[in-house]
């Protein structure tokens, strides 16, 4: 029973990113009708807005502890961060401490002037070529993004570790414990899933963009400049996926092919979900999530070997046999 | 009247002779342009790094290519000279090797097999490499190390630690200084017994190829033979990134010991993930909870940060040890480049020199020549105590370090702490031992 509860916990865990991603991915292209393969990349990105904030905060002055030698022999240098000198080792290491929550801050200007330049500068151009070349030009700026990164910041993972408060274990139940980091970010991805309905469904932006997203030509005939919206669309789209990165510095060092890792299986979440479907696209990515991490038990890796990397296409073959348009998807898309 | 005698053996006879009479002139004259592949004619000889320039181990790979430039530089007699200085070997005299100035291309594995090969045979057919190495992943050792087989080039393996290197997959054209898996766990074992006793439950994750697997085998046998029960072995995927579900289960599983048969980002992620879900502060069957990486490198440690510390593992070289060619190398390596080199810099660097070495012992590049230079050769002053090259499967034997992750570093190089020096002698195997079964060296490939 534990075992299970576990899983599923985990299951959630990584439904989270899927499904903040796949959220991202449905809002383009349910607004723009692009299919943007460099989402991942923008995931990335957030991460790195961590790590960056990471090294902003552990700016540091040297000063040569003549006691102690380096490894060629010579006087150590010894790196005081200028937070901890400003502020006192309290206040600075706290401030520095919580680096990666306090990363939310630079991500989103920085993701939502990504996402508005991008779409500016790139994808609107390519509005009314096929999917085909949309995919490739994204695809192009992915792997250059990627490759701007490891060029910046090595290939290596590094660390940004969650602040000390949240770094341990709760204990959920007599026996069941669980990373607080992993519930905070549970916690995190639903409320910005919840943001972002909110945002859609109770706002006068939100309900022009979803009438956009309906009837692009009608809502454009009653004056409205929708493309100035979309082009919003897309800027919130890219703050999504990035501060799904930022916060998911803690649970693996961000690297700079973390994007890669995640994009393939958020577009299967995607299709799953029903392109185009918000709703379909959360829902895909939890149900996902949880059916990957019981596939991962020994259980039924022994029963079924290798089920662990092939149960999301097996369940996105499943489904799409059944039910082409996805698990939400409006009749007609993919059908 | 004539006679004519045609019967179907006669043909075929008379058809035989007549080929090779043809196909003589040829075979003379590819064997008077050139002895064996890549034979060097002018006063250059070409060697071919092969390292991940790209994908998860490109720094790794980085880190090897400056110690093959350190070394080119060294054998050219530029720089300080390194381990030239130390190296029992006094046939190389900084002046290239048989007289020959040393130039150098590269390649990038892009830790792919495929890519790998496709980039050794371009520097050999294309480039005229006499000699590849490089590598960052055993799957990409074993392709290359064939490739250079059939192409009849030496082949001195980079980083790789898979027992089947110089296991089932050895080849007569390849060599290995790095250790392996079989001697990771046979230096670790007698570590681990006293650290943590007899009575131990192991679970052990491991990567899902030939690395992982004799790593887990390794590991497995040489703990149980002291004691250790071996609870379970999850096979995990190469690609995978999170492995909350594959720690989960540790939880409730009785296991006391987790054993992470992972390397690279894989090992890093494996590491972090046990760590948040508090496995190092648990405690089961009345013992704490411990975690074992056997196999470490600097570059790892670094990505896994604090999550490294007080973790036991082995590693094949480090570069705080205090003997004169290890000191001559990181001075060497640190002046040059601002950092200390890692595992990977200095198992390349000595091959290249090794290499260099047998060449100019030999008298000649041939591969064969060199080869037989290479086998059974004995030296020391390379940083890791006097030093075997074994004939029978080409697998150096020398002293293995058990390192533990430095619980209170003073700078981002000294995250690891050298805990026991395991003599040669205690890790050397039989050539015949049954994990290393299964192949056979064949003879050398001189190509051409």
């Amino acid at each position: 029973m534990d075992a299970i509860l576990l899983q599923i916990l985990n299951g959630l865990d990584k439904g989270s990113a899927y499904a903040l991603i796949a959220l991202g991915l449905t809002l383009i292209f349910g607004t723009l009708g692009v299919v943007n393969f460099a989402h991942g990349a923008l995931f990335m990105i957030g991460a790195f807005c961590a790590v960056t904030m990471q090294r902003l905060f552990g700016l540091s002055f040297e000063t040569v502890d003549p006691d102690k030698t380096d490894f060629l022999g010579n006087p150590l240098k010894v790196k005081t961060p200028y937070l901890e000198s400003w502020f006192g080792p309290e206040v600075g290491g706290a401030l520095i401490d919580w680096s990666v929550p306090l990363a939310i801050l630079l991500a989103i200007p920085v993701m939502l002037i990504i996402g508005y330049v991008m779409e500016r500068g790139l994808i609107k151009h390519f509005y009314k070529r096929p999917h085909a070349d949309q995919i490739l030009v994204t695809f192009g700026l992915a792997i250059v993004l990627q490759e701007l990164i490891k060029h910046y910041y090595g290939a290596n993972p590094i660390q940004t570790p969650a602040p000390e408060a949240l770094a341990g274990v709760a204990q959920l139940l007599p026996g069941v414990v669980y990373p607080i980091w992993r519930i905070v970010y549970f916690c995190f991805a639903v409320l910005i899933i919840g943001a972002v309905f909110a945002f859609l469904q109770f706002t006068t932006f939100g309900m022009v963009v979803r009438a956009g997203m309906a009837d692009r030509e009608t809502v454009g005939l009653l004056g409205i400049d929708i493309d100035k919206r979309f082009t919003l669309m897309f800027g919130m789209a890219a703050a999504v996926a990035g501060l799904a990165g930022v916060m998911y510095g803690p649970i693996n060092a961000p690297n700079y092919h973390m994007g890669m890792d995640f994009l393939v299986l958020s577009f299967v979440v995607v299709v799953v979900g029903g392109m185009g479907s918000l709703p379909g696209a959360v829902a895909a990515g939890f149900l996902l999530g949880i059916l990957e991490s019981f596939a991962s038990t020994t259980w039924a890796t022994t029963t079924i070997p290798g089920i662990n990397q092939i149960i999301i296409y097996l369940v996105a073959i499943i489904i799409l046999l059944t039910r082409p348009r996805g698990l939400m998807g409006r009749k007609g898309v993919m059908e | 009247m004539s006679k004519t005698d045609l019967t179907r053996r006669g043909v075929l006879r008379s058809g035989a002779i007549g080929g090779a009479g043809l196909a003589l002139p040829t075979i003379f004259t590819a064997s008077s342009a050139s002895a064996f592949t890549n034979e060097p004619t002018g006063d250059t000889v070409t060697l071919g790094f092969n390292v991940p320039q790209t994908g998860p181990y490109a720094d790794e790979g980085a880190d090897e290519l400056r110690a093959y430039e350190l070394a080119v530089e060294h054998l050219n007699g530029g720089g300080d000279g390194g381990m030239l200085n130390t190296f029992s070997s006094k046939a190389l005299e900084g002046s290239g090797i048989l007289g020959k100035k040393v130039e150098y291309v590269t390649g990038d594995t892009q830790t792919k097999s495929d890519a790998a090969r496709a980039s050794a045979k371009s520097m050999i057919e294309k480039d005229g490499a006499i000699m590849i190495t490089g590598g960052s992943s055993s799957g990409v050792a074993v392709a290359v190390q064939g490739l250079c087989q059939e192409a009849g080039v030496i082949f001195m393996a980079g980083l790789t630690h898979s027992n089947d290197t110089t296991g089932k997959d050895k080849k007569a054209n390849g060599f290995r200084h790095f250790f392996n898996a079989y001697m990771s766990a046979a230096a670790l074992a007698p570590v681990l017994k006293n650290l943590y006793g007899e009575d131990r439950k192991a679970y052990h994750l491991t990567a899902d190829y030939t690395w992982g697997w004799t790593q887990q085998e390794s590991i497995a046998a040489a703990t149980e033979a002291m004691g250790w029960e071996t609870v379970e072995n999850v096979l995990t995927p190469l690609a995978a990134t999170d492995f909350s579900s594959y720690i989960a289960p540790v939880l409730n599983s009785g296991a006391d010991v987790l054993v992470l048969n992972h390397y690279g980002g894989n090992m890093v992620n494996s590491l972090t993930n046990a760590v948040q879900f508090g496995l190092r502060n648990k405690e089961v069957n009345g013992k704490n909870f411990e975690i074992v990486v056997p196999l470490f490198s600097r570059l790892m440690a670094r990505g896994a940060g604090e999550n490294i510390k007080g973790i036991v593992g082995s590693t094949n070289w480090h570069w705080s040890l205090q003997d004169e060619g290890s000191k001559a190398f990181v001075k060497s390596f640190g002046t040059k480049y601002g950092f200390p080199p890692s595992q990977a810099a200095h198992t390349c660097y000595v091959q290249t020199l090794l290499y260099a070495d047998a060449v100019q012992r030999a008298g000649s590049f041939n591969p064969c020549d060199v080869a037989a230079a290479l086998e059974g050769f004995e030296f020391d002053g390379m940083g890791n105590g006097p030093t075997l090259y074994r004939a029978a499967d080409h697998q150096c034997f020398k002293d293995v370090l058990v390192v533990k992750g430095k619980e209170n570093p003073t700078s981002e190089f000294d995250l690891l702490e050298v805990v026991e020096v395991t003599p040669a002698a205690q890790v050397t195997y039989p050539p015949d031992h049954p994990m290393f079964a299964g192949g056979q060296l064949g003879s050398c490939n001189p190509g051409a």
